[in-house]
């Protein structure tokens, strides 16, 4: 491709420092495939606008060992804690999901401590809080909630569960309210309401058989539970509805940015792809892709099928003047340099197919790092990459 | 084992008796490439390999380049150790099936309870959503159980309907959960069919005719996953396979070569750059020398980073290397995983034992 049609296909650049500088700016949501470095992306934003000025908090779903390290985060205790060594005006802090107590916290927080006492203690939720598919991705949306209701920091930086799918996550918070709203459960816990006996009759099903084959395939006992759970929680139905449909509605609000992150990588992008329809069809604040680990040369002039043709004339002919040693240097650094430049293709191929698709999403591409990330300067080092700071990682 | 053997040699297979394999994997590692290169491998030379893709992401259809596969038992490749570079003879199949959950349950809830229209009006009222919410150990005993039963279904003639099943499986964040059926249902449905086939399902697992192989990356997450899989694994007492480390890339230089660039040898190397023609035309050295300068910076930043690579490489292998599992080697293909590379992973899975 020559340059010309490059730049012509090339969309505008994601602006990330005006993003994060726009006071307008309060959540900003990282969502992706899992392995293209989004826990990453989310810290290292928020480690950039805590360090322009911004008082920041990062919420991280299941970090990396030493990442967590780095932030200075060793326990999972779900309070936000500061992060030490982050210069400049702002302040970051940042902290680990702990989906179970999150939930806990939202019984004891909207249930008499008698009727809370009695959830924490089923054993149908005690499976539905640490098992239920979804859950990790309703509690990191809850505690968004509660932490822009508490207001204490000015910019919320979130990273998002590695989902099976893009829809999981969108879904989460209205997920569980629906279930927990659901027709199976009205008609169990309630079978004498009018609505559920007409609902059951126009599908000429009769309540034996549905509960009879839920009892068949769990056993009576888990219906037993499920429908003690209910029960006991029937007064925090409307609460559940309600608050998941105020956590969706957050997400649209001005003021929420989405950051699709991805790697140049066909099943990131196609999956990148996804979570950009999905928050088109829902109507979610797009800010663009971060396109991250891409490969840049210091010598774009030297093809690759030249440095290789250059590499095999001097590992078959060897030469009249340097020495063997000298020769395989210079041919192992030609072999690279010919890797790098294929690498680079490969790229730029993957991306420009996505960029004809989406046109108008806004990219930044962050260079790829030689090791991985586990202090805060690598995580300064990715921010200015990400930013406009580094010469080195402008990549375009 | 993939002690290195030469280009032609060919391991003895590290698996005989192991009937069902399930592969896992941090996201990212290539765990879907990874599984149907594995089923090919095991199909090379003849019988027949079913290979069962449980996310609904339709990977393996992708891979073989078909449109989505239904839920639906469907021949998606032949293959011959000739196919996989490889000496010897006979032909083998590999099948490929999609399980979709929803269908998976009624046709379940069928089998045992016969029940017709009911079944639609179940559906209906959002049943198959309940049911698997309820007990997400449900959906993994349908999804489990669905593999262990191809593993040990016959065909009228009394031989098994497959020699091996492969089970592109959860990534290892979410393997023992999914594996670990027994004990996820077992606090919710404690009798029941449920509770029986969870049973019959956790005793196949347990079998020595099951391994659980993982899939890494030489990158610190990947690595670190793996380690702490194994582990967890082990804990839960379910057979641990092999490990496959993904995308290599041969070394090409270390940090002493880089080093050897950098200081002493500067000046040799240049010289031999500017010999390999990339000095331009002018045979005078001063012009050639003047020409390779631009050069020398950018490649040797790249070398640099190259060598820093290979030491963080090193170290992890020596992590995976404490695991004392099998472990196979699978290059990084450079144009991307086409059905040519998946045939040749296949080969390489199989020459190193893995198959």
């Amino acid at each position: 491709m020559t340059a010309d049609t490059r730049k012509e296909r090339t969309t505008s650049a994601l602006d990330v420092d005006a993003l994060i500088d726009d006071p307008e700016t309060r959540i900003v949501v990282c969502c992706g495939s899992g392995g293209v470095g989004k826990t990453t992306t989310a810290a290292a934003i928020g480690l950039r606008a805590a360090e322009r000025g911004r008082k920041v908090v990062v919420l991280t779903i299941d970090p990396a060992r030493r990442l967590a390290q780095s932030m200075g985060l060793t326990e999972l205790d779900n309070t936000p804690r500061v992060v030490k060594g982050a210069q400049g005006p702002g302040e970051l802090q940042a902290m680990m999901l702990d989906m179970k107590r999150t939930f806990d916290e939202v019984v004891l927080a909207h249930a008499e401590p008698e009727r809370a006492k009695a959830i924490l203690a089923n054993p149908f939720y005690q499976s539905l809080s640490a098992g239920f598919a979804g859950t990790q991705e309703y509690m990191a949306m809850e505690k968004l909630g509660q932490l822009r209701a508490e207001d204490r920091w000015d910019l919320i930086v979130v990273d998002t569960p590695p989902s099976r799918s893009a829809l999981d996550f969108l879904d989460a918070p209205s997920r569980l309210g629906s279930f927990l709203d659901g027709k199976v459960i009205r008609l169990l816990t309630a079978p004498a309401k009018v609505g559920g006996r007409s609902a059951m009759k126009f599908l000429n099903v009769g309540m034996g058989l549905l509960t009879g084959t839920l009892g068949k395939i769990f056993g009576a006992q888990l219906l037993t539970d499920v429908q003690t759970f209910v029960s006991a929680m029937d007064s925090m139905f409307g609460g559940f509805r309600e608050r998941a449909d105020r956590t969706y509605q957050l997400l649209k609000a001005p003021g929420t940015a989405f950051l699709v992150v991805a790697a140049p990588e066909r099943d990131a992008l196609r999956e990148a792809a996804y979570f950009v329809d999905r928050l088109a069809a829902d109507e979610m604040p797009l800010a663009g892709l971060v396109l991250n680990r891409v490969h840049s040369t210091g010598a774009p002039q030297l093809t690759a099928e030249r440095a290789l043709a250059a590499a095999e004339a001097l590992e078959e002919n060897g030469s009249q003047t340097s020495t063997v040693a000298a020769e395989t240097l210079a041919a192992g650094l030609l072999r690279l340099h010919a890797e790098r430049m294929q690498i680079m293709a490969r790229e730029r191929r993957t991306r420009d197919r996505f960029v004809s698709v989406y046109p108008d999403v806004p990219i930044v591409e962050v260079a790829a790092l030689a090791g991985d990330v586990h202090d805060l300067d690598g995580l300064r080092t990715v921010g200015d990459r990400l930013g406009s700071t580094d010469p080195a990682g402008a990549v375009n | 084992m993939a002690s290195t053997p030469g280009p032609s040699a060919q391991a003895d297979p590290d698996w005989e008796g192991v009937r069902l394999h399930v592969v896992s994997g941090k996201g990212g590692t290539g765990k879907t490439t990874v599984a149907a290169a594995l089923a090919l491998a095991l199909a090379a030379e003849g019988g027949r390999t079913l290979l069962i893709e449980v996310e609904g992401r339709q990977g393996i259809a992708e891979l073989f380049g078909m449109a989505a596969l239904p839920y639906e038992e469907r021949k998606v490749a032949t293959v011959s150790p000739s196919r996989l570079g490889l000496p010897g003879t006979g032909q083998g199949e590999v099948y490929a099936l999609a399980i979709d959950t929803e269908l998976a349950l009624l046709e379940y809830l069928e089998m045992f309870y016969k029940l017709g229209r009911a079944g639609k009006a179940l559906q209906k009222v959002g049943f198959v959503d309940f049911a698997t919410t309820v007990a997400p150990g449900v959906r993994d005993v349908l999804l489990t159980g669905k593999a262990c039963e191809a593993a040990r279904r016959k065909g009228p003639d009394g031989r098994r309907a497959y020699d091996a099943i492969v089970m592109d499986a959860p990534p290892t964040g979410r393997l023992t959960r999914f594996l670990n059926v027994n004990e996820e249902v077992a606090g919710l449905a404690r009798f029941g069919p449920i509770h029986g086939q969870a049973q019959a399902v956790m005793r196949v697992l347990k079998s020595p005719e099951t391994a659980v192989h993982f899939v890494t990356l030489l990158e610190e997450m990947p690595v670190q996953e793996t380690v702490d899989g194994i582990a967890e694994l082990r804990a839960a007492q379910l057979p641990v396979g092999g490990v496959v480390v993904n995308m290599v890339r041969p070394p090409v230089l270390d940090a002493a070569a880089v080093a050897a660039v950098d200081g002493d040898h500067r000046e040799e190397v240049a010289v031999a750059l500017g010999e390999a023609g990339l000095g331009g035309r002018s045979r005078k050295p001063e012009t050639v020398r003047a020409a390779v300068e631009p050069l020398l910076a950018p490649l040797l930043e790249q070398a640099r980073e190259h060598a820093e690579r290979v030491e963080l490489e090193r170290a992890q292998r020596a992590d995976l290397q404490r695991a004392k599992l099998p472990t196979y080697e699978l290059p990084l293909l450079g144009e991307g995983v086409d059905l040519g590379g998946l045939y040749r992973l296949a080969g390489e899975l199989k020459r190193q034992g893995a198959a």
